[in-house]
């Protein structure tokens, strides 16, 4: 299978994938015959029979009624149209049975980021790793609006809902990166709600995932929390060199006295910390927008206290 | 105006079809509803006259038209590069959901019904109003205070929704005004619910003698078919807006999980109502395909019977397929297969239309006036709408493109290529019989080839862009994405411009255009043979008996009078 981009399609990167481009360009040249027909057959008539100086009282026009004509476009369409149909439907199956021994990763989708939760105990944020050639089953659900789960190199795409488990699955057959993109319309940032897959090697994502699980260990905890800062998306928000981006930079903060949205002042401390990442609303930070999602389940004890040293490190009171 | 009536009469063939003249026995001129139905404008906003209403649409239809073009206008622009051109996400979601919301519930859906088929149901089957004229302004003015209603959003805190309101966000997420744009989606739907209405009981109970149900123009038909989706399906949509404002004002669970409530039952709902709109939307354009092929091709429709009775069924099998836009949202495999199936069974009369369309230009007497151009660019543009939404209906495709900008390109295809070429069409066809004057031809034909060269640039792009992945409500876009969304913004000016010059031209042609007589065009349809330009108040002095099928051009020779443009030569020759 071709995994680079044509002039249509994105990169084919799944195992469906095919089946669903044949369909497509089956579609397409069906389309580009029928659309030929209709204008060639319109640019054919109206040049051949367009008005004439003192055509206007012909009486001889052509036939308003030919049965066999007639019956010809309604059953060839027909017949066209049921063979698109069985072969869409087959497809549509295709990727709604999940194989039986498909390796399980839950999906959460919240204003405005993925997070994933692997088997292993693992979990990142806005990047989904998978081994190639093996298949993956998603079960996805949402924090609170509806999102979309999209990954056009695959051609899946599953809404994600606040009410209840929807599933996906997928057998990646490159290696690589592709786009992940929320396709539900959810709010403000909904196209920055996009992330990356990353298709391992199996000997790679053994490798990879013997890291995640590892993490932390035999680290200094504000190293740690070095690394959680990037792959938790806080770096998405928060910078360390005191620009301001969505959120305050983290530079200097620890520590420090921080003006909140009610004018009251906090001294930024462990605990002030703690809650600012589990309880993002309860302390507005003045001049901000409460778009920082709650981490509250995301992370663990050990990652809080990680980042709570990361923060501390980054300047404040440990200078 | 010494405008005289050509007396070209004795040298036509004995079988065309005469012309009101334009002064009466006394040689008086005729009354004609313009003028002599009140000058006030109080006279104009208590008027029960169908084609004074009809104008009354216009002015805020084309109004609203405007502004939701200068929303798209303004949504491309952003679009131009990744990234903050002008707006942040925020505005430029307000800047989208205000487009759809505008284009759809204040543009297109009254445009042809409450504008055109106001003007002409009545005129069409030889009556002297609708059957309610009372009811019909009263729409008129519903329509206004839901227009306020959706608007007042705009200047204090504009929705971000998007046009579909979908849950949870519309109930919970948004911070926006959503309560009063939905509202107003509301009040709006009476007004579409009313116009139906009144175009049920006058195609009943109004026709002329003579006027049986297969010598009604395919205008009426499609009108009629129309109007009975806009009776049976704006309720549901009512129902369902009042559900979501209940909820919202008043917490009352009904789609939002938080309290207990399925967001998903609320696209059911939504598209039940919704669907079918997409057919109150096209099926008029249909209609006045039907006329315009007809006559400037002067000749006999291909198929009248297929083309009057797909609408009826079109609009009833319109209601059972609203499932094909929740194909992601998890519904059962079999409820996704019925759906997929139904979807392309639904497709298969508008295709036949088509080739009915197609056919009636064999052998015709073509004519390139302004309105045929634009039905001609109906059938190029409408037939790309038509097959790319085959993809959206086959499964396993549409899970890829479904959301993508495909499914903008697709419906833009089909809502501007089909049903606003359509409309501007059947308004440069009728607006001689309205103002009895004619606009310029040769402006005329520049702002149709900007806008269908502009429109194709700005949407063909966007097929591509969507097979290629590219999620639709985006306010920024990787860079991947740039080049196609650079064009097709640069599209989007040159068929704004189009637009632009078709307005002033329309505009220029009403006030100060060429007199024309009452039937430029060589149309055979009532409105042309039998009332003046610009029509009495009431329409016919003498309620005219129909013995001729609309489009017996192989029968009759329709007299040319005045005509606007080169197309029929005042000299007619003798039939063959
Ligand atoms: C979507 C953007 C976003 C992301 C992602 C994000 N934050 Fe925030 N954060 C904010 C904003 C905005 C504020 C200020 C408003 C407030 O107090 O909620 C903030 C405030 C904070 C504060 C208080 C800072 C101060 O100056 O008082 C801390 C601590 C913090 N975030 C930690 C984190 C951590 C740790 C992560 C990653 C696990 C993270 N944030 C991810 C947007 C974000
Ligand atoms: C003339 C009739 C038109 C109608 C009825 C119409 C209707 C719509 C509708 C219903 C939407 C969806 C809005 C939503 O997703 O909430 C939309 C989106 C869009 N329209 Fe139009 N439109 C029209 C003209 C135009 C024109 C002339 C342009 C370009 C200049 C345009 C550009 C767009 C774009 C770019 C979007 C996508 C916005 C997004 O999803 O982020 N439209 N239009
Ligand atoms: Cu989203
Ligand atoms: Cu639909």
């Amino acid at each position: 299978m071709d995994t680079t981009a044509t002039f249509w399609m994105p990169p084919s990167a799944s195992t469906t994938a095919g089946d669903v481009d044949s369909l497509f360009y089956f579609l397409l040249w069906v389309s580009v015959f029928f659309f030929a027909l209709i204008v060639g057959l319109s640019i054919l008539f109206i040049t051949k029979w367009r008005r004439r100086k003192g055509d206007t009282g012909r009486l001889d026009t052509g036939p308003t009624k030919n049965t066999l004509l007639e019956v010809a476009w309604i059953v060839i369409p027909t017949i066209i149209v049921v063979i698109i149909f069985v072969w869409g439907f087959r497809g549509y199956m295709n990727l709604s049975v999940i194989p039986a021994n498909a390796m399980e990763v839950k999906v959460t989708g919240q204003q405005w980021f993925w997070s994933f939760q692997y088997p292993e105990g693992a979990s990142t944020v806005n990047e989904l790793v998978v081994p190639v050639d093996t298949p993956v089953k998603l079960t996805l659900s949402s924090q609170d609006v509806i999102h979309a789960f999209y990954v056009p190199s695959f051609r899946i795409k599953r809404d994600v809902l606040p009410n209840r488990y929807q599933f996906a699955w997928f057998e990646a057959t490159h290696t690589g990166e592709y786009d992940l993109f929320c396709a539900e319309y959810c709010g403000s940032k909904h196209s920055q709600m996009t992330g990356t897959v990353r298709v391992l090697s199996g000997a790679d994502y053994k490798a990879w995932l013997e890291g995640a699980a590892l993490a932390g260990e035999g680290m200094a905890p504000a190293e740690y929390g070095g690394r959680l800062y990037e792959s938790k998306a806080c770096v998405t928000c928060h910078s360390l060199d005191g620009t301001p981006g969505n959120g305050p930079s983290f530079l200097g903060v620890f520590g420090h006295e921080v003006t909140l949205e009610d004018g009251s002042t906090v001294i930024a401390d462990e605990n002030y910390i703690r809650e600012s990442i589990l309880n993002p609303k309860a302390k507005l930070v003045a001049g901000y927008q409460a778009v920082m999602p709650t981490y509250q389940g995301l992370l663990s004890d050990g990652e809080i206290d990680a980042l709570v040293a990361f923060i501390k490190s980054v300047g404040g009171e440990g200078e | 105006m010494s405008e005289q009536t050509r007396s070209a009469a004795a040298e036509l063939p004995r079988s065309a079809v005469a012309v009101p003249e334009r002064t009466d026995e006394n040689g008086l001129p005729r009354p004609n509803f313009l003028r002599d139905g009140g000058g006030t404008l109080w006279s104009w906003l208590t008027t029960l006259d169908h084609k004074r209403i009809g104008i009354l649409y216009m002015i805020m239809v084309m109004l609203f038209f405007f502004v939701g073009g200068l929303f798209a206008l303004l949504v491309r622009l952003e679009l131009f590069a990744p990234g903050e051109q002008f707006f942040g996400p925020d505005t430029y979601n307000r800047l989208f959901t205000l487009h759809g919301a505008v284009m759809i519930f204040l543009f297109i859906i009254p445009s042809i019904p409450a504008i055109l088929g106001n003007f002409v149901l009545p005129l069409q089957i030889g009556a002297k109003d609708v059957a309610f004229p009372r009811l019909n302004l009263a729409s008129w003015y519903i329509y206004m205070i839901g227009a306020i209603f959706a608007l007042y959003s705009l200047v204090t805190n504009a929705a971000d929704t998007g046009w579909t309101f979908y849950t949870p966000y519309s109930s919970s997420g948004s911070d926006t005004a959503v309560i009063s744009i939905t509202l107003g989606a509301f009040i709006l739907g009476f007004s579409s619910i009313f116009t139906g209405l009144n175009f049920i009981v006058t195609v009943h109970k109004m026709r002329a003698p003579g006027m049986t149900w297969f010598k009604l123009p395919l205008m009426v038909w499609a009108l009629y078919a129309t109007a009975i989706i806009q009776v049976l399906a704006t309720p549901v949509l009512g129902i369902t807006l009042l559900l979501l404002v209940l909820e919202r004002a008043f917490g009352v669970g009904i789609f939002d999980p938080a309290m207990g409530g399925d967001p998903v039952l609320f696209q059911h709902f939504f598209w039940f109502y919704s669907h079918p709109a997409v057919y109150i939307m096209i099926l008029p354009g249909m209609g006045i395909i039907s006329e315009l092929i007809t006559t400037f091709s002067h000749r006999n429709i291909f198929g009248y019977k297929f083309i009057a009775f797909s609408s009826l069924a079109i609009a009833l099998v319109s209601f059972l397929v609203w499932g094909h836009h929740m194909f992601t949202s998890g519904q059962s495999e079999f409820a996704v297969m019925l759906f997929s199936f139904l979807t392309f069974m639904v497709a298969i009369p508008s295709a036949i239309k088509v080739f009915n369309w197609t056919t009636t230009l064999y052998k015709g007497s073509i004519s390139f006036s302004v309105p045929m151009l634009y039905a001609l660019s109906f059938l190029f543009m409408f037939t790309i709408g038509g097959l790319t939404g085959l993809f959206l209906g086959a499964l396993s495709v549409d899970v890829h493109v479904h959301d993508t900008y495909f499914v903008v390109a697709h419906f833009h295809y089909v809502m501007v290529g089909g049903t606003v070429m359509a409309f501007i069409g059947g308004l440069h066809y009728w607006w001689p019989k309205m103002f009895g004057r004619m606009y310029n031809r040769t402006s005329a034909v520049a702002a149709w080839a900007l806008v269908f060269v502009g429109f194709n640039m700005t949407f063909f792009a966007q097929f591509i862009l969507g097979t290629q992945g590219m999620p639709r409500r985006y306010w920024t876009y990787p860079e991947q994405f740039q080049s196609l969304h650079g064009f097709s913004s640069s599209g989007s000016l040159v068929m704004g411009l189009g637009f632009l010059i078709m307005g002033v031209t329309l505009l220029a042609g009403a006030l100060r255009g060429r007199v024309v007589g009452s039937n430029p065009w060589g149309s055979l349809t009532l409105e042309w043979t039998h009332a003046t330009s610009p029509p009495e108040p009431h329409n016919y002095p003498n309620t005219p008996v129909v013995e001729n099928g609309p489009y017996d051009f192989d029968k009759l020779v329709p007299r040319v009078d005045a005509p606007g443009e080169p197309g029929p030569e005042p000299e007619p020759a003798p039939a063959k």
